[in-house]
């Protein structure tokens, strides 16, 4: 078997020590009824080669984004991840440690984490940044469950363009509380209607949702319903996209409450989406009612600088149904690849590829528009998606470009129903050339031909 | 803590104008087609460090952490074996790394193909009828049991709010339950550690919709009563939820859907050997019964004459917990790892685990007993109780032992032990590992009596020595403050 040390004298020497002829007389505590006699329906164990064989055999019959032209987003991005980030985060020091409850022995975990939330606190313009959540939807569950505690409410409102699939988990999350989730219509040009907004605000919102740039890819202007959302007592909770922060407003400057997002286009991989890695930040006033770990730095006793975990009576560990949240294992890998990822493109870097994102997309947003029978569905300002209105089913200009070897974005339809069927979801990165772009464009030219033939 | 103090994290490291990487091979310019409103003013405030200084910077915070491959991790409950390297291959490779989860079902059949067989391979291990390997950790993972159980109750007309613990269960239990809206219960084990029929039988009742338990428990016991205890749940009409974090113990010697439990969830991350990451991720796949299967989370993989697709019309779901299908990248390593052990293996992996957590109790047990009992499954927890009219707790014991480059097992859980010392080796170490542990966990028990300020004073070699946990609770100094 691999990966154990023991040889048959091994065995015997520990068995003798235990007193025991074998290792079955070990398992005798488990009810005879129970013991399974034979092995498991599962096939016998192979060799690494065959393993390997067999697995990339399979991941050959992937088609991954990364290998076509692709424009998908929808929450999920394709940038360039630096070498020296993967490197970093392959380490067997950083991969292969746990939770540090010892903080003598974990300061190198620690101290990513301290960097993590300061990289957070920097691009939301929040005071407080937690360890990671498992990702940017259960993130925003959380935080809606937070707003509802502190300000013992029960109706969050949610806008219409909101992520549907952060609009799932939040209501799988928040059916235990007796929250009621209200959705706030979004204006034809794709942003929240003020006017709906101000007619739902009462005494029981607990939260305004608010997401920038929301699932269309249209920047919110939240600073203008701020004032008004905190007036009647109700918390804004910002979802927003870290790399788009590199040019846009942070949330700490509008008056958000709570900033939660997906740190997955931070040096992260796709990976079928998953494992993925959610942020939070909040004011200082409510670190108490913070989900997840919080690291704070302090003193060894022999005074040197040190970090450690802390106000863990937070956290189910030690508080137990008192708990803020249940979580405990979270996604600290790829909070470390974010954090490498944004050390290493700093302050410069990071500006920069906010800048190529947007004059990317708006170049590509431009093409599209000039194309016969295409427009953009919405006026409002992007940052590196957009919505395309298509002469025809988006999933037919989909397919057409598939067959030449592009990924041209998400039909909305798929989650806003059959109103939306002509709405393409577009998105542009620095990954994207000119030629991909005309490349795009040709095939969408074919798309709308073929419903003309 | 003054500014100054920060020079040593990657702030402290930086100089305005220094560059780390360029994304653009030509100068960028602010963008022209979003309003002013919308866009940032100033300066963002990261780090300016050049890559090498990158590098050399998380390099050696990397050496001041403990980890698998340098040596012994016996934390008890977290199961930290190794992580074989050729599962980060399988993971990496560009065909699984780099698909976006808006892709087709048809660009994604090998992806597919093993999430359909990973749930299948856990049907099998668990004895279940049905898996969704969505939950992103285990504590997500009782969120979906809890969740599941609820939408059971209602469409049965039923309305249940209490869920029963015993006082050994993990935390993340009462606080899955308040989550998902039930009352906790919890009952004392009995004196043997185990659950106490009895017991049991006066804390149930009507409104109790489930039973959750950890198999092994946290004690590192097996449950002798475990059919009357599931059935005795089962004769008032709840549910049994066995919560799998111990699964090493149990995998390939016996299935807990025999045991009658309705569901239950493995942790990929301890279980399966996936790396923990430095607190993750984890995966919490969710086995069910069949009664329970048509509420699992969507979408559901489903496999018809060779071909895969994701399902999302199941009505009686209870909806989704994560953005996509889980966390995938952990389904890749976890599958490489079973089909790397197969069933023989996996049964073999067990019982080691069973004969080093026996060994290691039986050789420290001279000086650190253990209260419930030598014949342990897959972790013990002794006691440093001993060492205490020395003036020597066993938070003592946990920081020497890291002066002998050990980690730290779990300490003072589960509740029930005072002075708790929860040991988990797993399969993966040696006797030569086993023995070093337990030299330097008797060689602390004759330091305690003989030089009890060595174990106070504790830890001296570590990049760091005792911190001051009390004064961060007290002000909190959560981020690198803005110049």
């Amino acid at each position: 078997m691999p990966y154990t040390f023991h040889t048959d004298d091994d065995r015997r020497a520990m068995l003798d020590l235990l007193g025991l002829k074998s290792e079955d007389e070990l398992v005798q505590v488990i009810p005879e009824k129970y013991r399974l006699r034979g092995l498991l329906p599962i096939e016998r164990g192979r060799t690494e080669p065959e393993v390997l064989r067999m697995l990339s055999r399979l991941a050959n019959r992937n088609a991954p984004s990364t290998q076509l032209t692709s424009f998908l987003g929808g929450g999920i991005y394709e940038h360039t991840v630096p070498s020296a980030v993967k490197n970093i985060t392959s380490r067997p020091e950083f991969s292969t440690a746990y939770t540090p409850y010892q903080p003598e022995a974990s300061q190198g975990t620690l101290q990513v984490i301290f960097e993590f939330q300061t990289h957070i606190s920097r691009l939301t313009r929040l005071p407080v940044a937690n360890a990671s959540m498992y990702d940017g939807a259960s993130a925003l569950a959380e935080a809606c469950l937070m707003a509802a505690k502190i300000t013992k409410r029960e109706v969050v409102l949610v806008p219409y363009a909101l992520n549907p699939r952060y609009l799932r988990v939040v209501r799988s999350y928040v059916s235990g509380q007796k929250i009621e989730l209200k959705t706030i219509p979004t204006t034809d040009s794709g942003d929240i209607d003020a006017t709906a907004l101000h007619r739902e605000l009462n005494d029981r919102t607990a939260a305004v949702v608010v997401q920038t740039p929301n699932y269309f890819g249209v920047l919110e202007r939240p600073w203008e319903f701020e004032k008004e959302v905190h007036a009647a007592g109700a918390l804004v909770v910002a979802s927003t996209d870290p790399v788009s922060l590199s040019l846009l407003r942070p949330p700490g400057e509008y008056g958000a409450d709570i900033a939660v997002g997906e740190c997955q286009p931070l040096g992260n991989e796709m990976s079928y989406g998953g494992p993925l890695v959610g942020f939070m930040a909040c004011k200082q006033e409510f670190i108490r009612q913070m989900p997840g770990r919080l690291v704070s730095a302090t003193k060894d006793v022999d005074g040197r600088d040190a970090f450690v975990l802390t106000l863990q009576t937070r956290e189910q560990h030690i508080r137990r149904e008192k708990a803020t949240s249940n979580i405990c294992t979270n996604q600290g890998l790829l909070a470390t690849r974010a954090t490498v990822y944004m050390s290493l493109l700093g302050e410069h870097g990071f500006t920069e590829l906010g800048r190529i994102c947007a004059e990317r997309a708006h170049k590509l947003a431009g093409m599209i528009a000039a194309l016969d029978g295409y427009s953009l569905r919405y006026r409002a300002p992007f940052f590196r998606e957009f919505v395309v209105a298509c002469p025809t089913d988006a999933d037919s200009v989909v397919e057409t470009a598939r067959k030449h070897g592009m990924l041209a974005g998400i039909p909305l339809a798929r989650y806003f129903g059959a109103s939306a069927r002509n709405l393409l979801l577009v998105t542009a990165t620095d990954r994207h050339s000119d030629d991909d772009f005309k490349a795009l464009c040709d095939a969408l030219k074919r798309a709308s031909l073929v419903k003309v033939g | 803590m003054s500014a100054k103090d920060f020079s040593q994290t990657i702030y402290g490291k930086s100089r305005r104008g220094r560059h780390g990487y360029h994304i653009s091979s030509r100068p960028t310019e602010a963008p022209r087609d979003i309003p002013r409103e919308y866009l940032r003013e100033g300066r963002i405030g990261l780090p300016e460090v050049a890559e090498l200084q990158v590098l050399r910077h998380y390099v050696d915070l990397s050496t001041k952490n403990h980890h698998v491959e340098k040596d012994l991790f016996p934390l008890g409950s977290c199961t930290m074996k190794y992580n074989p390297k050729v599962n980060e291959e399988v993971a990496a490779m560009p065909g699984f790394a780099g698909l976006h989860p808006e892709q087709s079902d048809d660009d994604a059949q090998g992806a597919l193909a093993v999430m359909h067989a990973l749930e299948q391979a856990l049907v099998a291990v668990s004895g279940m009828d049905a898996v969704s390997a969505q939950p992103a950790a285990g504590a997500q993972g009782e969120m979906l049991g809890l969740l599941l159980a609820r939408a059971y109750f209602a469409d049965r007309k039923e309305s249940r709010h209490k869920v029963l613990v015993p006082d050994t269960a993990h935390g993340t239990n009462p606080a899955t339950a308040s989550i998902v809206g039930f009352e906790t219960k919890t009952f004392a084990s009995g004196k043997d550690g185990r659950v106490d029929l009895d017991t049991l039988r006066a804390a149930l009742d009507d409104d109790v919709a489930v039973l959750m338990l950890t198999v092994p428990n946290t004690l590192g016991l097996f449950e002798p009563h475990i059919g009357e205890i599931v059935d005795l749940v089962h004769q008032r009409g709840g549910l049994c939820y066995m919560d799998g974090a111990n699964m090493n113990a149990l995998m390939g010697q016996a299935r807990p859907g025999d045991f009658g439990f309705d569901m239950m969830h493995f942790n990929l991350h301890k279980t399966f050997s996936t790396p923990h990451g430095g607190g993750g991720p984890g995966s919490g796949p969710v086995a069910v019964r069949a009664h329970l299967e048509p509420f699992l989370p969507t979408p559901r993989v489903v496999e018809k004459d060779g071909k895969y697709r994701l399902d999302y019309q199941r009505p009686k779901s209870v909806g989704a917990l994560h953005s996509f299908f889980g966390n995938f990248g952990i389904y890749l390593r976890a599958y490489t790892y079973i089909t790397r052990l197969g069933a023989d293996g996996i049964r073999r992996a067990s019982s080691t685990a069973i004969l080093n957590a026996n060994y290691l109790a039986k050789r420290v047990a001279p000086a650190y007993p253990v209260p419930y009992g030598e014949r342990c499954m897959h972790e013990f927890v002794a006691t440093g109780e001993p060492l205490k009219k020395h003036g020597v707790k066993t938070l003592d014991v946990a920081k020497r032992l890291l002066d002998f480059g050990f980690y730290a097992p779990t300490i003072y859980f589960p509740l029930v032990v005072p002075e708790a010392l929860m040991v988990e080796p797993t399969e993966t170490e040696g006797r030569e590992t086993l023995d070093r542990f337990a030299d330097a966990m008797l060689q602390i028990a004759r330091e305690a009596a003989e030089t009890p300020d060595v174990l106070l004073s504790a830890p001296t070699k570590t990049p760091v020595r005792r911190v001051d946990e009390a004064s961060a609770n007290r002000t909190p100094v959560i981020t690198v403050p803005m110049d």
